[in-house]
């Protein structure tokens, strides 16, 4: 029953997402009257309708409901019941229902809080939000039913992947489809603007907080999948610029870029036409992401050939969406005015600067993304990989990183540079003497050598806004963008100085043996076996000394073997100090007898994903700052409106 | 005739699945899962690692992967590079073996010219963007 449940709620909320698009197109011919008035509800409606069929889908898995043929595919009994859980999700159907679910809440959200756009550009909005959602059910319910129920009940589920089973999968998939699909009100904003004409500072304060919390869980499931991927793999490896991350990367480039310009259509009322752009980019670059990672495509051109039904669905969604909003905008755009003008040295400069190289450094990825699985199609395969985006992406991002330290101490509309001459110069001369400095250290690659030059003045520069001013009083927006700004500079840090100073050490050790690892000293101690509730593992104890110091610290690195489905995966074991982490893998036993370890020390590098999360914790505290002078301006709004009906009735007596 | 054939056809599917199980249950190559002692060149080694495509995986290195076959490869790097071969020479020997798509570096050549050819298309639009945004009022 709750599956029939659920896939009744929807075909509902479809129906509903049907619903609203006629009543918001209607609306915006401006015939429809009492019509106009469902929008809000309707779109509410869906929301909710959706989080039920969610809910129902989530009961399914907590039951292990063995007569549906998701479950059977992807969950298994004796599965711990936090893996349950994730398993909901841990697939293409269910993932496909979170995205849905997400949408249409977010559709709801806006409904439900929005007032302070013109009713209109709100409706088609809506309308919009609706169009895009109704895409999404319709590959759901005819493509990907998460609900399908088997012939038969099966006696037992196929289980999760075993790489899958790990804390990471219960946060990093909603956190990351939060962030994709909250990118759609961007887009449904910025097509409801475009078909009304209204684009000013009010739409880019309506959008941006939107905008914000989308990129927030956007940057925090970028950097908890990263570091996901450093200990669940068992190489060191953070990054590998693998197109599904790059999937990921490409809206969150897109999202910085428009959560930039729309500050600059907030604050001056400038960039109309390329923040509306960007907004439609944005989401854009999410379908893509989907695109690549739900149709098969990545696993090679031909299985996407062999089974092309999925794929071909989003193909069309993605070229009627992008298609569609980006003719939209090819019509519109010159309705839009200009906006204000800016001299080149402004704040508004340095945004404009930053804004194309985010862009261009999209465009890279894109075209090294998607450029493989083109000459596939043609017979020709070929691999793009780090050799090509970082130094291709770093011709962008250098500049961007050099600008982005002067960018905030900059004036709005017009500065003299001598302004900020002194600043400037302390900043460039440290960043000189560390590329010195570190030249005459050790060899390094010309990257690497950059990064961790230009990170020390980046950090430094991203507190120079505070000086001088009342840290008290000072908006917590500002705040906000100090804290992502100076996080920005350490995750830089971490990243150049884990290719730069990473120690690795590949030993066969007996047990006794003690292996050198950098300042390490790690001792073989045992190699016992344990059980955990659906595999079992040889795990190697190992003490850890750090230079010459008296205690030893213990880990212990496991290699597992799962049964349902049978798979090996590496447990890695961290260790963390300041200055960074102690790497350990277990590998087999050589045929004398050893155990193969695989060690490294990484310094630094725990500093990527806490600079990761200070980007995210920065674009909070502006998040907070933005909302709460939101509702102050608000609740003085209702003040002034109950003193003037106060007033009238006074004078009218 | 037919028996005989036939009889071809089953040693050669038993000898070549001997072989390849044979394949599977080999120690590891001993390069595999060793480092060179020179430093200088195992760093050598382990750059060249990186830029390589481990075959049987999704979108990791032989640098990053624990299967069969990417040790095999890192054996072949570390060998070669301790015989004195170069990287490239290194790398234009494994491209030989299996294609362009075992380099995570893309060469130059008819098919992959877009790849290099955009970027400067796209350093020029920027350019052009910034100058038309921000030039003419500077």
């Amino acid at each position: 029953m709750i599956a029939e449940f659920g896939l009744a709620a929807l075909w509902l909320a479809a129906a509903l997402a049907g619903l609203q698009l006629f009543a918001g197109a209607i609306a915006l011919k401006g015939r429809a009257g009492e019509l106009s008035r469902l929008v809000r509800p309707v779109a509410v409606m869906q929301g909710a309708l959706t989080a039920v069929s969610f809910a129902a889908l989530v009961m399914l898995f907590l039951r292990t409901d063995l007569s549906v043929k998701l479950v059977v595919a992807n969950s298994h009994s004796a599965k711990p019941f936090i893996y349950k859980l994730a398993g909901t999700w841990g697939n293409h159907e269910g993932s496909m229902l979170l995205w849905v679910t997400v949408m249409a809440g977010m559709g709801a959200l806006i409904a439900l809080l929005e007032r302070r756009l013109p009713e209109r550009t709100m409706l088609a909005t809506l309308a919009t939000q609706a169009f895009v959602g109704l895409g999404f059910y319709a590959f759901l319910l005819f493509s990907s039913n998460p609900f399908e129920r088997l012939p038969m009940p099966a006696a037992e589920g196929m289980g999760l992947n075993p790489l899958l089973q790990d804390i990471g999968l219960a946060f990093h998939p909603p956190t990351l489809y939060l962030g994709y699909v909250g990118l759609s009100v961007a887009f449904s904003f910025a097509v409801g603007a475009l078909l009304t004409g209204e684009v000013g500072p009010t739409f880019a304060r309506v959008m941006r907080p939107w905008v914000l919390g989308a990129w927030i869980f956007l940057t925090i499931g970028i950097t908890a999948g990263s570091y996901w991927a450093y200990y669940e793999l068992g190489w060191g490896g953070w990054w590998f610029w693998d197109p599904v991350e790059n999937a990921s990367l490409m809206p969150w480039l897109a999202g910085t870029a428009l959560l930039h310009s729309a500050s600059v259509l907030a604050a001056r009322d400038a960039l109309r036409a390329w923040t509306v752009m960007l907004g439609v980019v944005a989401f854009s670059m999410s379908m893509i992401g989907t695109f690549l990672v739900r149709s098969g495509i990545l696993t090679s051109v031909h299985a996407f050939a062999v089974d092309p039904e999925r794929g071909s669905f989003i193909l069309v969604l993605l070229a009627i969406y992008i298609g569609g909003a980006l003719t939209l905008f090819a019509l519109k755009a010159g309705s839009i005015a200009e906006g204000a003008r800016f001299s080149a040295t402004s704040r508004e400069g340095a945004l404009v600067f930053n804004n194309v190289m985010l862009s261009a450094i999209l465009g890279i990825v894109l075209l090294g993304t998607l450029y493989p699985l083109l000459t596939e199609a043609f017979g020709v395969k070929v691999s793009v990989g780090p050799p090509y985006f970082n130094p291709v992406g770093a011709i962008f991002a250098v500049p961007m990183l050099v600008v982005m330290a002067v960018g905030p101490l900059l004036r709005w509309r017009r500065d003299a540079f001598a302004r900020v001459r002194k600043s400037v110069i302390f900043v460039g001369l440290i960043f000189a003497l560390l590329l010195a400095v570190l030249l005459f250290w050790r060899p390094m690659g010309l990257l690497p050598w950059l990064g961790m030059a230009l990170s020390v003045p980046l950090a430094v520069a991203s507190v120079l806004p505070l000086r001088g001013r009342n840290l008290g009083h000072l908006p917590l927006s500002v705040w906000g963008m100090v804290v992502a700004h100076f996080g920005l500079a350490l995750a830089l840090f971490g990243m150049a100085a884990d290719s730069a100073l990473t120690v690795e050490k590949l030993a066969a050790a007996r047990i006794g043996d003690s292996t050198k690892v950098g300042p390490w000293t790690v001792t073989l101690d045992s190699v016992e076996p344990v059980a955990g509730p659906n595999w079992i593992a040889l795990e190697g104890r190992m003490s850890a000394t750090y230079r010459d110091k008296a205690e030893s610290s213990v880990i212990a690195p496991q290699a597992r073997s799962f049964w349902a489905p049978p798979q090996q995966t590496t447990e890695s074991a961290l260790l963390t100090r300041w200055n960074g982490q102690l790497y350990a893998v277990l590998g087999d036993e050589t045929e004398d007898g050893r155990w193969q370890l695989r060690l490294w020390w990484k310094p630094f590098v725990t500093c990527i994903w806490f600079g990761g999360l200070l980007v995210a914790l920065g674009g909070f505290l502006a998040l907070l700052g933005r909302v709460a002078v939101d509702l102050r301006r608000r609740v003085a709004v209702r003040k002034i409106a109950a003193r003037k009906e106060e007033l009238e009735k006074v004078q009218g007596r | 005739m037919r028996l005989l054939s036939a009889l071809c056809l089953a040693i050669s599917l038993l000898l070549s699945g001997a072989a390849l199980s044979a394949q599977d249950s080999m120690p590891p190559a001993p390069y595999a899962y060793r480092q060179l002692d020179d430093p200088d060149k195992e760093a050598e080694a382990k750059a060249l690692m990186e830029t390589l495509r481990c075959l049987k995986c999704q979108g990791q290195s032989i640098a990053d992967s624990d299967a069969p076959m990417a040790g095999d490869m890192r054996h072949q790097v570390r060998t070669r590079i301790e015989a004195g071969e170069s990287p490239d020479e290194i790398r234009d020997w494994l491209v030989e073996r299996y294609g362009d798509y075992v380099s995570f570096a893309p060469r130059f050549d008819g098919a992959t010219w877009p790849l290099f050819a955009l970027p400067v298309v796209i350093v020029a639009l920027a350019l052009g963007l910034l100058w038309r945004r921000l030039g003419r009022r500077g």
